[in-house]
C-alpha cells in the first residue's frame, strides 16, 4: 500500500522489487541511464511474473527490432503482426487477424465494461484545482538551469558571431545593406533552448495518429540543426495527438462514408462560402453542429484557427472591450487584436478578479473619455490545452447576469470531451446554451476532422456570415472534412451504431481520471480538474523536458513536452492527451512507464495536498472523510502519496469512479 | 527613580545598538564619512540627509500606473448603480435589408461542384463562379489517391505540425511545391486566406518598414496590421510611385539603425486582376535593398506555362523574390496555402507563424491532392492552354461587345473582373451603392438564365487607424470565373448569356429613371 516518500536514489523505489533487477537500477548505472540510450530497451513490467499479461504482451512487441516500413506504404498495424497473443489461437486468418491488429492500433478495444464512467459535473461549485508546488530545491536548480542555458547561450552568439560557422549566424548579422532576418534577441529563445530539445518536437509522422502512433525515426549528427531519417518507423502509444474521442480511423463508418462522400462530391467546392462555395453537404453540416451544441443556428470554416481570428473582429470593433482569459489560446488574441477592440485580461479562471475587472470596466468607461462602452464581450476557454483546467461556467454566467456582457466560449478542446452527452461544457455543467451567447469549437480534436464552428442565435449568425472576412473571401471546407464531421457527430449522438458513441464518452472519461488518479498516486504533480482529459504533469527543470521525452519515447510511448513560452517559465509539462482509443492496459502501460521514469528522472515531489491520498479505511467514503478525519484527530495531516505501481493499478478502477481524492 | 531606570535602560539599549551597528561591515567608514563632513559642512550633511530621506520615501512609495491618471474614484454604490444603468449595444446589429436577400439568394450547390453544377432548386447552371479552373474536381485519378489516402491516415491529423501533427504527406507535399517553384524550401499552412496574414507579422515586427500596394487584397492587409510595422503605401501597380516611396524610406532611414525593409504586393491582384511586373519590383527591392512578400494565391496554378505562376510567366528566377506566399485551395482542388522561399526563412515561420504553429495540421488527404494536382499540371501543359483558350473565348464575348462593362483582368487570368465602364459611371452618377445593386442585379438575372457567377465582395473595414491611409475603394465588378472543362459552344453561349444580362439589366427602365438627376 501507499508509502513514505524514499529516497529517489535508493533501490526500493521501484516497483518491480521481486525477484530480477535491472542493473539500471543501480546507483551508478542510473547516471548512465541519461545518456546510454540502449541501457533500458527492457522495461521491467515484462519480466515480473503475471503482471498484465496483455501490458507485457504489449511491451515485448514494441521492444521488438524495429521494422523497415517505405515511407508510401506504411501500415500502421503490421508492427506486431506475429507477435502479438492472437496468433497463438489460431486466427481465421493472417489477413482477418491483420485487419483486426490495424483496427486495434486505431482504436483499443474495451476490455471491461467497468473501464467506463459518465462526465458530469457533480453539482457543487466548480473548486480550482489546487496546485501542487515543488521543493525549493526543484525551483532553484529550475533558474539555475534557465540562468545557465542563458548565459552559455550569449556566450556563444558572441564567440559564434565572430567566429563561428557563418551560414548559421546568417539569420541574425546585418548583411550587404539588409538588416539582419531575425533579431538575435528574438530569435535567441529559438536558437539557444529550443533548439537543444528541438528533436523532442514535431516529430514526423505517418498513419492514422489513432491509439498508436507510427513515429518515423530520424537523428541528428549536428546538434539538432538537421535530421537525418534513418529510414526505420516506431509504432508508440499515442498520448500526443489531440484525439479525444478517438475518431482518427482509417476505417469503420466515418471512413467509409468520407469514402463514398470522395466518390460523389470529389475534393472540394473550390470557391469561398458566399460565391458557390455553399453546398447542401455544408449547410447539413451546420444545422447538426446547431443541433448538437444546442444553438438555434451555426457556421462552419476549414480551419479552427481562423473561426477565432476571423469571429472577433465581425463581433466587436473600436470603443468595445474584450476581457479575455490570460491564458486563452493565441487565436484569440490575434483575433481580439484584429478586431481594434481595447483587450484586458483577467487572472486564469478566477472570478473575483474577473468581477474586479468588470466593475472598473463598467465605471470608468472607455479610457480618456469615459464614455460608457458599446459592449463588453467575455472570451473564455471551455478546457484549457496546457492546464487541463476548465472554465468555472457557473461562475461566470452569474456575473453575466450582473454585469451584462456578452460571453464567449471557445470550446476547442472540450466539445466532445466533457459532458455525459458529449456537448462541451455547457452540457458538463447541466448549462442551458441559450445562456451562453457564443459557442465557438473546433472539429480538429474530437471529430478526427479539421475546421471549426461558430453557433449562436440565428440572427447573429447571419450577421456574421456577411462580415466574417473568412466566409466572405477565405475558402470552404472540404466534402471529406464535412463527411467527416457529420459522421462522427452522428456517431456521438447515437444517430448511427447507437451506443457506439456513448461508450466514447464514457471512456474517455474514465481513463482520464484513472491516469489522473494514478499518476497523482505514484507521486507526480499533475495539473487540470478531474474529468479533463488534457493531463499535464509537471516536470520543472528544462533538461527534464527532453529527458522524459527521450525515456518515454525508449518505452514506445509519444509525450509532448511544452516549456517556456507556453508556459510559466518554471512549470515546464509533459502533456498527456488520454483517448477513447486507449484502453486500461494502455493507461497501465503509461503509468509503469511513468513511475520508471518518475523516480529515474526524480520527478514524484508532490505533498499530496492535491490528491493520491491513502485509502480510507472500510466504511469511509471520501464523502464522508472530512468527519472521520475529524473524529480521528487527522485533520490536516497529509502524507506524501508515493504508492506502489501494483497498488494503484489494483486500487484504480473501483477508485476511479468515486470522489478523486 | 524611574527615570533614572528608563535612562539606564536606554543608555544600555543606545549601546548594544551601537555595538550591533558597529558589526555590520562598512559601518566604521560610513561613521568616519558623516563625522567629517558634519564637521567640515553640516549644510552639506543636512541636505544629503533630506536626499537620503527622499529616496527611502521613493523606494517605498506604492507603484502607478500612468494608465491610471484619468482614473475616476467611485464608491461602490455608485459602481453598482453604474453597472445597473449600463447597457450594451446588441452583439450583432441586425443584418440590413441588401445582406438578407443575399443571404437569401446565396446560391446552394447540391452534389459535385462542376462546369455544371446542380442548385437545390432543382435547376443545372453553368458554374463560372468557383475557383474550378481545371475541373480536377472530377479527376477521377485525384480522387483515387486521396482515397488510398484516407484509408491509410483517415481524415484529420489532430494536432500541430509542432506535436506530432507533422507527417510524411506533408513533408513530400513541401517538397514537391518547393522543386516545382525551384525555391529551396516550402511550408504548408491549413488555410490559404490565412496564410499570408500570418506570414507577414512573423517577420515584420514593431519597427520595420512594409511598402505596399494600395491595391493589396483583405488578407494582406490583416497582416499587415497583426505585424505592427510601420506601413507605407503607392499606388496601385505605379512603379514611379513605388520608386518614390522607397527612396523616401531610404533617405529617411540613412544614418539611423538599419531596420528590416519589406515590400508586399500581389501576383494577380484579386480586387482588379490585373498582371504585376515582377522584373521591373525585383530591380527596385534589389536597388533599394527591400525583401520581398509577392502573394500568388491568384496566379499560383494559373500563369506561366505549367502554372508556376508570376516568375514563370515573367522569366524571373523565383530566387530573387524572397517569399512565394499561395494556395491550394482553388484551382488545385485541395485546401490549405504555402510559402515557399530559402531554408532558413520557411524554418523560421515553423515555429513563429501563428496560424503553423497554434493550428492543427493540413488533412494529409488535402496534401496528397495539392501534389497530385501539380504533377498533373506539370505534366500537362495543354490543360492550360485549353484554359486560356476559353478565356481568349469568353473575353471576346464580353469585353468589346458589350457597351456597358469592361474587363480589367489580365489577359491569361480565368477570373475576369467586369467592370462597368466609367463614362457609364459618369453619365448615371452611380455611387458604389448603387453599381453594387446593379452588379447584383446583373448576376441574378445571368442565373435566371442558366449561368452562375458572382460579383466581388467588399472588404470588411479596417479598423486600424494606421492602414486608412492605405484603403482603397475596391470598385464594384463582376467575376466571371472560367473554366476550361466547358466546351467552345458552353464558353460562348455562357459568354452571351452574360452580356443579355447586363444588357438587360442596364437597359431597365427602373434603372434608367432611378438615377436622372433631381432635377
Amino acid at each position: 500500500m501507499p508509502r513514505k516518500l524514499s529516497n529517489p536514489f535508493s533501490t526500493s523505489a521501484m516497483p518491480q522489487s521481486e525477484k530480477e533487477r535491472r542493473p539500471s537500477q543501480s546507483k551508478g548505472n542510473r547516471l548512465a541511464g541519461f545518456f546510454s540510450s540502449k541501457s533500458k530497451e527492457q522495461p521491467t513490467v515484462q519480466q515480473s511474473p503475471s503482471h498484465h499479461q496483455l501490458v507485457s504482451a504489449q511491451m515485448t512487441a514494441s521492444t521488438s527490432p524495429l521494422p523497415t516500413i517505405s515511407l508510401s506504404t506504411a501500415i500502421t498495424g503490421d508492427l506486431n503482426s506475429d507477435e502479438t497473443p492472437t496468433t497463438l489461437f489460431e486466427p481465421p486468418s493472417t489477413d482477418e487477424a491483420r485487419a483486426q491488429e490495424r483496427r486495434d492500433a486505431q482504436f483499443g478495444p474495451l476490455l471491461d465494461p467497468a473501464h467506463l464512467y459518465v462526465s458530469a459535473h457533480q453539482g457543487k461549485p466548480l473548486e480550482a484545482p489546487i496546485e501542487d508546488e515543488p521543493p525549493y530545491f526543484y525551483v532553484l536548480t529550475t533558474y539555475i538551469s534557465y540562468l545557465l542555458l542563458i548565459a552559455f547561450g550569449h556566450a556563444r552568439d558572441f564567440f559564434g558571431k565572430r567566429f563561428g560557422d557563418k551560414k548559421f549566424y546568417a539569420p541574425i548579422k546585418a548583411s550587404n545593406g539588409y538588416a539582419p532576418l531575425n533579431d538575435d534577441f528574438d530569435s535567441f529563445y529559438v536558437r539557444r533552448l529550443k533548439l537543444r530539445l528541438d528533436d523532442c518536437f514535431a516529430r514526423p509522422t505517418t498513419g492514422v495518429p489513432g491509439r498508436y502512433i507510427t513515429l518515423i525515426d530520424r537523428k541528428s549528427d549536428d546538434f539538432n540543426r538537421s535530421y537525418k531519417f534513418t529510414g526505420t518507423c516506431t509504432q508508440t502509444l499515442n498520448l500526443s495527438s489531440y484525439n479525444y474521442l478517438g475518431f482518427a480511423q482509417s476505417d469503420g463508418p466515418c471512413a467509409d462514408a468520407v469514402e463514398e462522400c470522395v466518390r460523389k462530391y470529389g475534393l472540394s467546392f473550390a470557391s469561398p462560402r458566399v460565391d458557390s462555395g455553399t453546398s447542401d453537404l455544408v449547410l447539413e453540416v451546420e444545422r447538426e453542429v446547431a443541433q448538437f451544441v444546442g444553438k438555434p443556428a451555426a457556421m462552419v470554416f476549414p480551419m479552427g484557427f481562423v473561426t477565432n481570428s476571423g469571429s472577433f473582429p465581425a463581433l466587436v470593433s473600436k470603443g468595445c472591450l474584450i476581457i479575455s482569459d490570460e491564458l486563452n489560446h493565441a487565436s484569440i488574441r490575434i483575433g481580439a487584436r484584429l478586431s481594434g477592440a481595447v483587450i484586458r485580461s483577467f487572472k486564469h479562471n478566477n472570478m473575483e478578479d474577473l468581477e474586479k475587472k468588470l466593475r472598473e470596466a463598467i465605471s470608468q468607461g472607455q479610457p480618456r473619455t469615459h464614455r460608457p462602452w458599446k459592449k463588453i464581450l467575455v472570451a473564455v476557454e471551455g478546457l484549457y490545452s496546457m492546464e487541463g483546467t476548465m472554465v468555472d461556467l457557473p461562475g461566470v454566467l452569474a456575473l453575466k447576469k450582473k454585469y451584462k456582457f456578452y460571453l464567449y466560449v471557445d470550446e476547442a478542446h472540450s466539445i466532445g470531451a466533457l459532458g455525459p452527452r458529449g456537448r462541451g461544457v455547457c452540457d458538463y455543467f447541466g448549462i442551458d446554451p441559450a445562456e451562453v451567447d457564443i459557442l465557438m469549437g473546433t472539429f480538429t480534436k474530437s471529430f478526427g476532422a479539421n475546421g471549426g464552428y461558430v453557433a449562436a442565435e440565428k440572427h447573429i449568425i447571419d450577421g456574421l456570415r456577411m462580415t466574417n472576412a473568412a466566409t466572405l473571401l477565405g475558402e470552404s471546407p472540404t466534402p471529406s472534412v464535412l463527411m467527416q464531421i457529420l459522421t462522427s457527430l452522428r456517431l456521438i449522438t447515437g444517430e448511427i451504431a447507437p451506443g457506439q458513441g456513448e461508450e466514447r464518452l464514457q471512456r474517455l472519461a474514465f481513463n482520464s481520471r484513472y491516469l489522473r488518479l494514478g499518476l497523482k498516486r505514484l507521486g507526480f504533480i499533475v495539473y487540470g480538474h478531474d474529468d479533463s482529459p488534457i493531463i499535464p504533469v509537471v516536470l520543472y527543470n528544462p533538461g527534464k523536458m527532453s529527458a522524459f521525452s527521450h525515456e518515454m519515447l525508449k518505452r514506445k510511448i509519444s509525450v509532448v513536452v511544452v516549456g517556456y513560452p507556453a508556459t510559466p517559465l518554471i512549470s515546464s509539462r509533459a502533456r498527456f492527451c488520454i483517448s477513447s482509443a486507449h484502453n486500461k492496459e494502455d493507461m497501465d502501460r503509461i503509468l509503469a512507464a511513468c513511475d520508471e521514469v518518475g523516480d529515474l528522472l526524480c520527478l514524484k515531489f508532490s505533498t499530496g495536498i492535491a490528491g493520491g491520498q491513502e485509502p480510507l479505511p472500510a466504511g469511509v467514503t471520501p464523502e464522508t472523510e472530512k468527519e472521520w478525519r475529524r473524529a480521528n484527530g487527522l485533520e490536516g495531516v497529509i502524507k506524501p502519496p508515493r504508492w506502489k505501481l501494483e497498488d494503484v493499478i489494483a486500487r484504480g478502477v473501483e477508485d476511479t469512479k468515486q470522489l478523486l481524492r | 527613580m524611574e527615570l533614572h531606570e528608563m535612562q539606564s535602560h536606554l543608555n544600555e539599549w543606545l549601546q548594544e545598538a551601537t555595538v550591533a551597528f558597529q558589526k555590520v561591515p562598512g559601518s566604521a567608514v560610513l561613521i568616519r564619512y558623516v563625522r567629517s563632513s558634519y564637521q567640515n559642512d553640516p549644510v552639506r550633511s543636512a541636505i544629503e540627509l533630506v536626499l537620503f530621506i527622499f529616496f527611502i520615501r521613493y523606494l517605498l512609495a506604492p507603484s502607478y500606473q500612468t494608465s491610471k491618471q484619468n482614473y475616476v474614484k467611485l464608491t461602490e454604490e455608485e459602481i453598482d448603480e453604474l453597472v445597473d444603468e449600463w447597457t450594451p449595444e446588441p452583439l450583432v446589429a441586425a443584418p440590413t435589408a441588401q445582406d438578407e436577400s443575399e443571404l437569401e439568394k446565396l446560391p446552394v450547390i447540391v452534389g459535385p461542384t462542376g462546369p455544371k453544377s446542380k442548385l437545390a432548386n432543382g435547376k443545372t447552371v453553368t458554374n463560372l463562379a468557383s475557383y474550378n479552373f481545371y475541373n480536377f474536381n472530377a479527376n477521377e485519378q485525384i480522387k483515387e489517391k486521396a482515397i488510398q489516402t484516407l484509408r491509410t491516415y483517415g481524415v484529420g491529423p489532430c494536432g500541430p505540425p509542432q506535436f506530432y501533427g507533422t507527417q510524411d504527406v506533408h513533408m513530400k507535399t513541401e517538397a514537391d511545391i518547393a522543386s516545382f517553384l525551384g525555391t529551396e524550401g516550402c511550408i504548408v499552412y491549413a488555410h490559404a486566406f490565412s496564410t499570408i496574414t500570418s506570414v507577414i507579422p512573423s517577420f515584420c515586427k514593431r519597427g520595420d518598414i512594409i511598402v505596399a500596394d494600395r491595391g493589396a487584397n483583405y488578407s494582406i492587409r490583416r497582416g499587415l496590421e497583426v505585424s505592427r510595422s510601420s506601413i507605407k503605401w503607392y499606388n496601385h501597380n505605379d512603379f514611379e510611385d513605388l520608386e518614390r516611396v522607397m527612396r523616401k524610406v531610404v533617405q529617411e532611414q540613412a544614418g539611423k539603425k538599419l531596420t528590416r525593409r519589406f515590400l508586399v504586393t500581389e501576383a494577380l491582384f484579386e480586387t482588379t486582376g490585373e498582371i504585376n511586373e515582377l522584373p521591373k519590383l525585383v530591380e527596385l527591392k534589389e536597388k533599394y535593398k527591400f525583401r520581398m512578400i509577392l502573394d500568388e494565391t491568384w496566379s499560383f496554378g494559373v500563369l506561366g506555362r505549367t502554372g508556376r505562376g508570376l516568375t514563370e510567366a515573367q522569366n524571373v528566377d523565383p530566387t530573387q523574390v524572397d517569399l512565394i506566399v499561395g494556395s491550394l485551395a482553388g484551382p488545385l482542388c485541395a485546401s490549405g496555402g504555402f510559402c515557399a522561399g530559402p531554408k532558413t526563412w520557411v524554418e523560421h515561420q515553423r515555429i513563429t507563424s501563428t496560424a503553423y504553429t497554434f493550428s492543427a495540421a493540413l488533412p494529409a488527404m488535402a496534401a496528397v491532392t495539392a501534389s497530385e494536382s501539380l504533377n498533373l499540371l506539370q505534366s500537362n501543359p495543354e490543360i492550360l492552354q485549353q484554359s486560356r483558350e476559353n478565356i481568349r473565348l469568353m473575353r471576346a464575348q464580353l469585353d468589346p461587345r458589350s457597351d456597358w462593362v469592361v474587363c480589367t483582368s489580365a489577359r491569361e487570368n480565368p477570373i475576369m473582373m467586369l467592370v462597368l465602364k466609367p463614362e457609364v459611371v459618369k453619365a448615371r452618377r452611380l455611387t458604389n451603392e448603387d453599381q453594387e445593386r446593379l452588379l447584383q442585379e446583373c448576376v441574378d438575372e445571368a442565373l435566371a438564365n442558366g449561368v452562375l457567377i458572382t460579383r466581388l465582395k467588399g472588404m470588411p473595414i479596417s479598423n486600424h487607424a494606421s492602414l486608412k491611409d492605405g484603403v482603397c475603394t475596391v470598385t464594384p465588378a463582376l467575376k466571371v470565373c472560367v473554366t476550361s472543362a466547358l466546351s467552345k459552344k458552353d464558353v460562348e453561349k455562357a459568354g452571351v448569356t452574360i452580356r443579355h444580362a447586363i444588357t438587360k439589366v442596364m437597359t431597365r427602365k427602373t434603372n434608367n429613371k432611378l438615377n436622372l438627376p433631381a432635377a
